[in-house]
């Protein structure tokens, strides 16, 4: 059937023909419009893989940048400590170091008040309108960009926790993780740091996972006659573990990726020491520190460096969805 | 019916049983009070941190404000005053360019993970590694872009460029964006497709026309934020846009960010550097919370 | 014959054996009442229906009952809520205190997220048990006719279970805290009708011991079950928001379905509704 451009209403150029079928110009679809439909469909798929390529390109570009430095200093790069240009001697032991216990204690921190902090602001213990208020200020610190948060950890947080670092060296001086003097940066600061930084997303995910358990379990709990808290501990947090320890999970991969605010209050020592009091480094501040000015073995040191940060935070994001999917129950 | 027999509670002994009245004293509602007093504290812990950076940010960034600050360029060492004109352009140009490779590429993502893909290994693949590069620190996607952009110098023989900070933190972005997209596709209701289908509409034309105009809200808030983010990053774009104490020259030169600047002078021990960081963030994280309101804002618009 | 079987609304409360009762409540949601000015004495070691067309404000009477609307944010209740010569609305009573005394089962079957042994358990501990827990648990899930199908797998999630099984461990956990008055809002409807028959004869074992409140649609349940049943009923009111739920008529099961005082009953009952 050949299609005419006539208008419905203009009058039917063939008398044969209803109204109804010269109205519609399209009934059969023309190829250009079938041609389309799958060009788009192709795109869409190119698109897709973009994520994919950047993802590979990620990997392949770490991995060759860290072959040499693989290939030079081996396993040991994981348990020496040194970093010496003049000699080309590099091992990132300081750094990982620094990567674990900064992320690790940070989150040791952070958990207890994110989640206590999500139950406060799901539990009616106040006005609502309390409560939206607190949740939206949560949110709106995790926008404040980090660089942000180290300018401020460097001219206000810094001078303002220093007598408790003090305290804390007199206090608990005999121990190995407190025997420096505090500096002005250095690893306990880094951690405070890092606390602002995830505990947004702990306070977030800990919050959803709470307002997803249903009203009926909560009423379950409150009929056989359990206090508030009672329900919180034994019914709601249980039901909501398992995406709130793949939001644990998810903060932790944040905290040792986390770059600036940690590299402008860490001191980016490479000076191994337990002390938290004393200055240290991470690997993502190591990064960007050295990454501008380094050449030669250095850069694949660095990359090698980049390589292990990679596979630690893949682990754990891995790790998160596999909590999230393996114990999530059903409700 | 049976003759009720006497009322016995004889199990009650197994049990505690008190009066209905209320007793503060008692274990379970004192450990209640001290849950509650504890959960209290930790709120106000954590709002505490947003209130004081703001204060200080407010504080200290917003009594340099001037019109100088715009127009002029970051003064040269040891001199004073100077504005972080050429920053606040960077910043501008450089999300730009992260936003124009980011939305399109994770859009198209987005859509074709939610409406084409029917859960084959390639799906599954691409949102699995969707969710590993959200995973990835900044400061990697620095590094590869160092490693592929900079170093090769691809564009016209130039090393550290606007563009390669755009692509850096389009990197950043892409996760963002397909996520939205994907999350927000999938809440349109299946009776709509249908419905499309239904007149005839064909797959193109359902998406384009049907589909995402449905999902605009969700999937504009997330781009919203995922580009406010991207303006306050800083470790990509630390070796890969640079930075430049002058006015940019064109996307394949080095330029300065206002996230890079605040860095670099947050560190130096000159106070006229450091009250330009301080102005500085005083500017981004006005814009950052402005567009955050503005996702905000987006978001609401649907729910009236 | 029962000794109750002449006794009107009125000369139930004079004789003083009421369980429960209601003094002129008033339930709101917010502006909106949902139930108006409902008087009513539940004797006590009975079976008290609850029947009415939905959205008339039987559940929300029954959740009036153990304080379970304090949960629901903008619930309102005026009036009182008498219970072992307390009103339940005093300022001075322990709402916790009344949920463990008066059980409840709900609409929806609502297990703990812990084993089918630990979600019967957990209520008991909380209330204080002494006895031998595991005989507990068994008489408990035997009492609410789901033993056989959970024996075998008490340590496993209270989820693994089909729903109307789930229910039945709802029950089960509710009588395993032995409360004095046991509430159950629509136990059965998700349940095959030879379970449903099993609870059926669960009721009529506890009311020797407890008394029960329960809301059905089903009337030949409440004919089966009930010795008082209470007819709700919903009419919209002027310059309302909405259909304001009121009490009927509140009499012996046999009088409410046989020779009902309101031609709305009457109605009702005999499924000329509408
Ligand atoms: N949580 C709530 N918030 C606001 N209004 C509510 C709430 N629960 C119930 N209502 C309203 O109160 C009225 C009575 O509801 P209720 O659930 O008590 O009815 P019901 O008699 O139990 O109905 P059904 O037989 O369908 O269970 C209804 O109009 C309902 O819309
Ligand atoms: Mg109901």
């Amino acid at each position: 059937m050949l299609t005419d451009s006539s208008q419905a209403g203009s009058g039917p150029t063939n008398p044969h023909r209803n109204l109804d079928a010269d109205a519609f110009t399209l009934r059969r679809r023309p190829p250009s419009e079938k041609l389309l439909d799958l060009g788009f469909r192709q795109l869409t798929l190119v698109l897709a893989s973009v994520v994919a390529i950047v993802l590979l390109g990620i990997f392949i570009t770490v991995f060759q940048g860290a072959r040499e430095a693989m290939a030079s200093f081996g396993l040991s790069f994981l348990t020496i400590s040194s970093w010496d240009p003049v000699n080309e001697q590099y091992g990132a032991f300081t750094a990982i170091y620094g990567t674990l216990v900064t992320s690790i204690l940070s989150l040791a921190i952070a958990i207890p008040l994110g989640v206590g902090t999500a139950i406060f602001i799901t539990e009616d213990l106040i006005p609502s309108s309390v409560r939206e208020g607190i949740g939206l200020m949560v949110e709106l610190l995790a926008a404040i960009p980090s660089v942000v948060l180290g300018l401020w950890a460097i001219f206000v947080m810094g001078p303002a926790i220093r007598p408790v670092l003090n305290w804390l060296h007199e206090l608990l001086g005999w121990s190995p993780f407190f025997d420096t003097a505090p500096q002005g940066p250095g690893m306990a600061p880094a951690i405070l740091i890092l606390v602002v930084m995830v505990l947004p997303i702990i306070t977030a995910i800990s919050r959803d996972a709470l307002n997803q358990v249903p009203i009926e379990l909560r009423q379950g709990a409150y009929g056989v006659g359990t206090t508030r808290w009672g329900a919180i501990f034994s019914v709601i947090l249980p039901a909501a573990i398992s995406s709130i320890t793949g939001g644990v999970m998810l903060a932790l991969g944040r905290a040792m990726g986390e770059t600036m605010a940690v590299t402008m209050i860490i001191g980016n020592s490479f000076n191994f020491s337990f002390s938290l009091l004393a200055p240290g480094n991470t690997i993502a501040s190591m990064l960007a520190n050295q990454f501008g000015e380094a050449d030669g073995i250095q850069v694949s040191a660095l990359m090698y460096a980049a390589l292990i940060l990679m596979v630690l935070t893949f682990t754990v994001n891995v790790a998160a969805q596999w909590i999230v999917r393996r114990l999530s129950l059903r409700y | 019916m049976a003759n009720p027999s006497p009322i016995t509670y004889d199990n009650t002994a197994l049990f505690d049983r008190r009066p209905l009245r209320y007793d503060p004293w008692l274990t379970r509602n004192l450990r209640n009070l001290l849950f509650t007093g504890i959960a209290s504290i930790f709120a106000a812990i954590a709002v505490l941190p947003l209130v004081l950076v703001l204060f200080y940010v407010l504080m200290q960034g917003g009594r340099l404000i001037s019109v100088g600050l715009f127009t002029q360029l970051p003064p040269d060492i040891g001199m004073e005053g100077g504005g972080i004109g050429n920053a606040i352009i960077g910043t501008l140009l450089v999300t730009l360019i992260a936003s124009l490779i980011a939305i399109p590429v994770g859009v198209g993502g987005g859509i074709f993970l939610s409406e084409y893909s029917s859960g084959g290994w390639f799906a599954n693949f691409v949102s699995f590694g969707n969710d590993v590069l959200a995973g990835v620190p900044s400061i990697i996607a620095g590094v590869f872009v160092y490693g592929t952009v900079v170093t090769t110098r691809v564009f016209f023989g130039q090393s550290y460029s606007a563009m390669a900070g755009g692509i850096a933190l389009a990197v950043l972005m892409l996760p963002t964006v397909i996520k939205t997209t994907y999350e927000g596709l999938k809440l349109v209701p299946q009776e709509l497709r249908w419905g499309a289908y239904g007149v005839g509409a064909s797959k193109f034309v359902t998406v384009m026309r049907i589909t995402l105009p449905s999902a605009f809200t969700p999937i504009a808030t997330g781009v919203v934020l995922a580009i406010a983010r991207a303006a306050g990053e800083t470790a990509p774009l630390i070796f890969t846009a640079l930075f430049s104490s002058f006015w940019p020259d064109g996307v394949f030169d080095p330029i300065a960010t206002m996230s890079v600047l605040i860095f670099n002078f947050a560190i130096m021990p000159y106070q006229a550097q450091n009250e330009l960081a301080w102005a500085a963030s005083f500017v981004l994280v006005m814009m950052i919370l402005a567009a955050n309101l503005l996702a905000r804002w987006i978001a609401r618009m649907t729910k009236v | 014959m029962t000794s109750s079987s002449h006794s009107s609304q009125s000369a139930d409360s004079s004789k003083g054996d009421a369980c429960m009762s209601l003094q002129n409540v008033t339930i709101s949601y917010g502006k909106f009442e949902a139930v108006k000015n409902v008087f009513m004495d539940i004797p006590r070691g009975r079976v008290t229906a609850f029947i009415g067309p939905s959205g008339c404000g039987k559940s929300t009477v029954l959740r009036g009952l153990n304080r379970m609307n304090d949960l629901i944010p903008g619930c309102k209740l005026k009036g009182r809520v008498v219970f072992d010569g307390h009103d339940l609305y005093d300022p001075k009573v322990d709402p916790v205190e009344v949920r463990r005394r008066i059980g409840m089962v709900f609409q929806k079957p609502n297990p703990f997220p812990k084993s089918i042994y630990e979600n019967i358990a957990f209520g008991a501990r909380i209330n204080g048990f002494k006895g031998d827990m595991d005989e507990l648990v068994e008489r408990s899930l035997r009492k609410a006719a789901v033993w056989d199908e959970c024996k075998d797998k008490l340590r496993e999630s209270g989820f693994a279970l089909s729903g109307g099984q789930q229910q039945r461990l709802c029950i089960a956990r509710a009588i395993a805290t032995e409360p004095e008055v046991i509430l159950m809002d629509e136990p059965c409807s998700a349940l095959d009708p030879i379970s449903t028959l099993k609870i059926e004869e669960t009721m009529h074992e506890l009311k020797r011991s407890y008394t029960i409140i329960i809301v059905t649609h089903n009337m030949q349940q409440a004919v089966r079950v009930a010795d008082q049943t209470a007819f709700f009923n919903a009419e919209a009111v002027e310059g309302g928001t909405g259909k304001v739920g009121y009490l009927v008529e509140f009499n012996d099961t046999e009088r409410i379905f046989n020779a009902p005082g309101q031609q709305a009953t009457q109605d009702y009952v005999s499924g000329r509704f509408g």
